[in-house]
């Protein structure tokens, strides 16, 4: 199919587009396109007005922010893969990546445009979560923040209103914490069955502090706390991994499509939370 | 109808045209320019065939606007050789059958002269990750892969 009608702006600057926000309520913004476009063309969406973010220059740049890194709007998925920075200071959104779509998808699609996007099975939300990034929002009545938590809430739903833009992402440094990430698609590259991203921390081998983050079980990317709170005061042996992969598959609710059933994917949700954890904390300083 | 009009160089040669601004830059090469050799399978980004150089680096054109590609340099599958010259990975899909049907091939040699601008000694997991985004229902890419490994192979014999 082709998509329906709509009109085009082009926003020479930030500035520009939420200008053009503001005076387009049925505008969305045009970022890589690489679902937008997708969902238009099967008439899944058809927004009366795209507001082309692509030549706005300087804003997908990856740079420090205090310990950790800051990520403009239209970084670019494999700029984001690929950098040295960002392998440093959030080698989780790094190993996150080695499941996320396929080259060409990455040359254009954008990660702020993923995470406006929302799509329940995507993998960059739950890093987001799992990392406690910052999201920032801009219009012209201001700027605010956003922590991840908050950002996602539903099936395409965001904390986004419609005359904002997200404008940048903000990555806290590692610190000490341990990462890992786990994916289960049908083929390499695809829309994830089930996703978890896991952060610790340990001292003196008593885990002190954890996020277990799931995607692809529910509406949005979201915390397990009953698995954290399994993993959370003493070693991480073998009595707390059980605990812990018990408490993920009993805290989620996940649906059953032609790719997976829900008691597959809750199995998915025990196992994923093992490796991720088991990962996480060989690699805690 | 709204319409822009967009500059874009396709495979060395300046066009200028008034497009629909939801004119998809497959339909615009395939219909506007008649470079049909660029196919559109699943028309949503998942199969690959449509995959075409845009300023240099693989792009999909049905999740591509033709007026996003307004002053950029689009290179299809008609500017990479011909039947008489033909671009090395042509010449080694052609040799090993990297190919039956040909719906997928134009995609395929897309992403394969990318991967090995990037890295002219792929491993067979190298390749199969590249070609990861492009389907092909014939041939189960066995031979495909031997095509670009081969393709490499004649690349770095014929390299400076």
């Amino acid at each position: 199919m082709k998509p329906a009608r709509f009109r085009y702006l082009r926003a020479a600057s930030v500035n520009d587009a939420l200008q053009a926000l503001a005076e387009n309520p049925d505008a969305q913004i045009l970022a890589g396109g690489q679902s937008l476009i997708a969902m238009m063309n099967l008439r899944l969406v058809k927004p009366a007005c795209l507001i082309d973010i692509n030549r706005i220059s300087n804003i997908g740049y990856i740079d420090e922010d205090g310990d950790g890194v800051a990520i403009g709007a239209l970084a670019r998925h494999n700029d984001v893969k690929h950098s040295p920075l960002i392998r440093e200071r959030c080698p989780l959104l790094t190993e996150a990546y080695e499941s996320i779509a396929h080259h060409t998808v990455r040359n254009r699609g954008t990660l702020g445009g993923n995470l406006c996007h929302a799509d329940p099975s995507s993998e960059t939300p739950a890093v987001m979560v799992a990392t406690g990034a910052t999201l920032m929002l801009q219009s012209l009545r201001g700027q605010r923040e956003v922590g991840a938590e908050d950002f996602f809430l539903g099936t395409y739903e965001t904390a986004r209103r419609q005359d904002e833009m997200l404008t940048e992402i903000r990555l806290p440094g590692r610190r000490t914490d341990g990462w890992a990430f786990a994916e289960i698609s049908n083929r390499h590259g695809d829309f994830a069955i089930a996703v978890i991203a896991t952060t610790l921390r340990i001292e003196d081998g008593r885990c002190e502090a954890a996020r277990v983050v799931a995607s692809g079980v529910g509406e949005h990317a979201a915390r397990l706390e009953p698995a954290e709170e399994a993993l959370i005061g003493g070693p991480i042996d073998d009595a707390r991994l059980d605990a812990a992969a018990a408490a993920a598959a009993g805290a989620v609710d996940p649906h059953s499509d032609s790719h997976a059933d829900a008691a597959y994917r809750r199995d998915a949700i025990a196992a994923l939370t093992r490796r991720t954890v088991r990962r996480a904390a060989a690699r805690c300083d | 109808m709204e319409r822009e009009t967009i500059s874009v160089t396709v495979n060395g040669r300046a066009y200028e045209r008034a497009v629909e601004p939801r004119r998809l830059l497959s339909d615009f090469l395939r219909e506007d320019l008649r470079l049909t050799g660029t196919h559109v399978g699943c028309e949503h980004g998942v199969c690959g065939s449509c995959t075409v150089m845009m300023d240099g680096v693989t792009a999909r054109s049905c999740l591509t606007f033709a007026v996003m590609a307004d002053g950029a340099e689009i290179e299809t599958i008609e500017g990479l050789g011909s039947v008489e010259a033909m671009h090395p990975v042509q010449q080694a899909f052609w040799e090993k059958h990297g190919l039956q049907c040909g719906f997928c091939t134009p995609g395929m040699l897309m992403t394969a002269v990318e991967l090995l601008k990037a890295n002219p000694d792929p491993s067979v997991d190298d390749i199969r990750d590249a070609i990861s985004g492009n389907l092909c229902r014939c041939t189960g890419y066995q031979t495909i892969v031997e095509s670009i490994q081969y393709a490499a192979k004649l690349m770095r014999e014929d390299g400076p």
